[in-house]
């Protein structure tokens, strides 16, 4: 089977400062494709928030991690865990993106014998650092993974990203407390805060209300930004690695569905959800694919 | 190692379980630089203040909050530490999804050892005593689980865990345990043994009940029934080689734990034996039913679970085969 120009871009060497930000968008435009395309492919997966997260990790990928396909099993590198394991598409397609994956491989999501699972599995993928999909749990294994670190004296840093309706899990608070009191400053949590869970909006279902207080209180350095601004969130990035003696956390404001106007802003994508083929290739027509690309992504 | 020739030495009291595991992981920790300890604010209760004195730099403390110390545990071993896991057997069930997810399914190398499980917790009463830990981490794939029956055995199993690259659950106690075994007993994941010889029946414990189905092999005795009775320390993987052994040498059998007669030690062995050679079976275990206050003794008396129920078990066991020849 031929591949697909679209699917197979690469990302390119990255220079300077502007280049950096222009690489990196163009790899989160590569991420939403891939993961509506996979979506699409698997009948079902969750593509609002992944969306909302996908410059979040195009920007982790492409400038702050320092991990690559051939050092993954380095004990020196950083460590990206995915807490919020439904996003997977979004990993996978900018795991593909950095060549941690196959760019065709990674689109066959949620299929019997592909090690793309409907949530990341570290087994089938060493990369995903974890296996996620019970909300809390991998920002806790995140923490750890800081622990580990720092009593091996290793400098590698830790991230994670946590959904916003993921902190109604009480277990979140415990390793926020945890954290705090370790002093963990290797330690980067990022809140894709979209304001939207499965079934409404975070305030109706259980309210999130005043978030950057909660994490102040809990004894965590805040940085609130836009999640979509990517200068913004690379330099927030090197502002959290400066912060000592405490752990750093990113509520990044999101916007749910980003990229694909008709899933914006509604909780109706969040949940597990067949797209169409006229919903897919909409989505892919608003973010810029040609006909042929189109076709290329759906049907390679 | 299925034989074991060491006497039994009832009445001897040694270390509580607990006190035995806390001590020997301390004694050995220097062999095992990646070693970490992990506490949810009760190391006084489950053996390893000793650690927390000797090795502070590697004792974690996590406050009360075992599903985040379970979860981070798994981040720990992900970074090459071997972290041991500690805290009160029913707290440590709040983790369970975290010891699922985290721990067994991503194939981490960690450590969760259960101090108060079952009736002998005693006092404290219905709330604090476990007694569906083992079938419920016996049934999470790849957990292997583990009662010891004394505190020698119980720092041979420390070791054994540490050496073990798995998740591991692994049972202390809290009371004051009998000691049954010599300096030279041997012990190894996924053997039990003989400990006991005898023809007519025979008694498989793990735990607490191992001294008990001694002193009913004893009681057997006296009415001239000879009961073989097996340690049976691993819980899972169970010795199925063993088990058909003693179907065939002896046609029927008994099971005894502190623990409830559904998912533990008793169906562990149904599901071994059933497979290969069926003979009667009988559960001594607690029927489908949560504790109460009271001291260990008068706790296991009121839930039969001693040896005279243990004995009673077997001649009903022995009737069972009886009628079927």
């Amino acid at each position: 089977m031929p591949i697909s120009a679209a699917v197979q871009q690469t990302a390119a060497p990255l220079v300077s400062a502007p280049d950096i930000e222009v690489q990196i968008a163009e790899a989160a435009r590569f991420t939403r494709r891939h993961l509506i395309a996979s979506i699409y492919r698997a009948t079902s997966g969750h593509p609002g928030g992944a969306l909302s997260c996908a410059d979040i990790l195009a920007s982790l990928f492409g400038a702050e991690l320092n991990v690559w396909p051939a050092s993954v099993d380095d004990p020196m590198r950083d460590r990206f865990v995915l807490s919020k394991g439904h996003a997977c598409p979004t990993l996978y397609a900018i795991a593909a993106w950095h060549g941690f994956c196959d760019k065709t491989e990674s689109l066959n999501l949620r299929k019997l014998g592909s090690p793309f699972q409907g949530h990341p599995h570290v087994k089938d993928l060493p990369w995903v650092e974890t296996s996620t999909g019970s909300l809390g749990q991998g920002f806790a294994v995140a923490m750890g993974m800081a622990m580990g670190l720092r009593l091996q004296k290793i400098g590698a840093r830790v991230y994670t990203l946590l959904g916003d309706g993921e902190m109604q899990e009480g277990s979140v608070w415990e390793t926020a407390m945890c954290a705090a009191h370790h002093k963990l400053d290797n330690f980067c949590a990022i809140i894709d805060y979209n304001k939207m869970q499965s079934d409404a909006l975070n305030e109706d279902i259980c309210g999130l209300h005043p978030l950057a207080d909660k994490w102040r209180a809990f004894g965590w350095e805040v940085f609130d930004i836009d999640g979509h601004d990517i200068p913004l969130i690379l330099s927030t990035f090197h502002r959290a690695a400066s912060v000592h003696g405490k752990p750093s956390v990113i509520i990044a404001n999101t916007l749910k569905g980003r990229g694909v106007p008709y899933m914006e802003g509604s909780p109706a994508w969040h949940g597990s959800v067949k797209l169409s083929r006229e919903q897919a290739e909409t989505a892919l027509n608003a973010l810029g694919c040609t006909a042929e690309e189109i076709k290329e992504f759906l049907d390679v | 190692m299925s034989e074991n020739n060491a006497p039994a030495l009832i009445g001897s009291s040694g270390d509580s379980l607990r006190e035995a595991f806390g001590k020997e992981l301390t004694r050995i920790a220097p062999e095992y630089p990646k070693l970490v300890v992990l506490d949810a604010d009760v190391a006084g209760g489950t053996g390893v203040h000793h650690f927390r004195k000797a090795y502070p730099e590697k004792f974690l403390q996590f406050g009360i909050a075992e599903q985040n110390m379970v979860a981070a545990a798994s981040g720990l071993a992900a970074t090459g530490m071997i972290p041991v896991v500690t805290g009160f057997a029913c707290f440590l069930e709040r983790a369970y999804e975290q010891a699922r997810l985290s721990v067994a399914y991503a194939g981490r190398n960690v450590k969760i050892v259960a101090s108060h499980p079952g009736l002998d917790v005693g006092p404290d009463g219905g709330s604090a005593q476990a007694l569906e830990d083992i079938a419920a981490f016996r049934a999470i794939p790849g957990m292997v689980v583990i009662s010891p029956a004394d505190p020698v055995e119980q720092a041979l199993a420390t070791r054994a865990i540490l050496e073990y690259d798995g998740p591991v659950y692994m049972r202390t106690g809290r009371s004051g345990s009998v000691r049954l075994f010599n300096n030279d007993h041997v012990f190894e994941i996924g053997k039990g043994q003989i400990i006991r010889h005898g023809t007519d029946v025979t008694l498989v414990a793990c735990g607490v009940e191992v001294a008990r189905s001694l002193k009913a092999a004893e009681i057997l005795a006296e009415e001239n029934i000879e009961a073989r009775v097996v340690n049976m320390p691993t819980i899972k993987p169970i010795d199925e080689a063993l088990l058909q052994r003693c179907v065939i040498e002896t046609g029927c059998m008994v099971t005894a734990e502190d623990h409830n007669i559904y998912g533990g030690l008793g169906s562990a062995v149904a599901e071994a034996v059933t497979k290969h050679h069926p003979c009667p079976i009988e559960f001594v275990g607690l029927k489908d039913s949560f504790g109460t206050s009271g001291e260990p003794d008068e706790l296991a008396e009121h839930f039969q679970i001693t040896a005279p129920y243990i004995a009673a078990a077997a001649r009903r066991a022995i009737e069972r085969k009886d009628k079927m020849q």
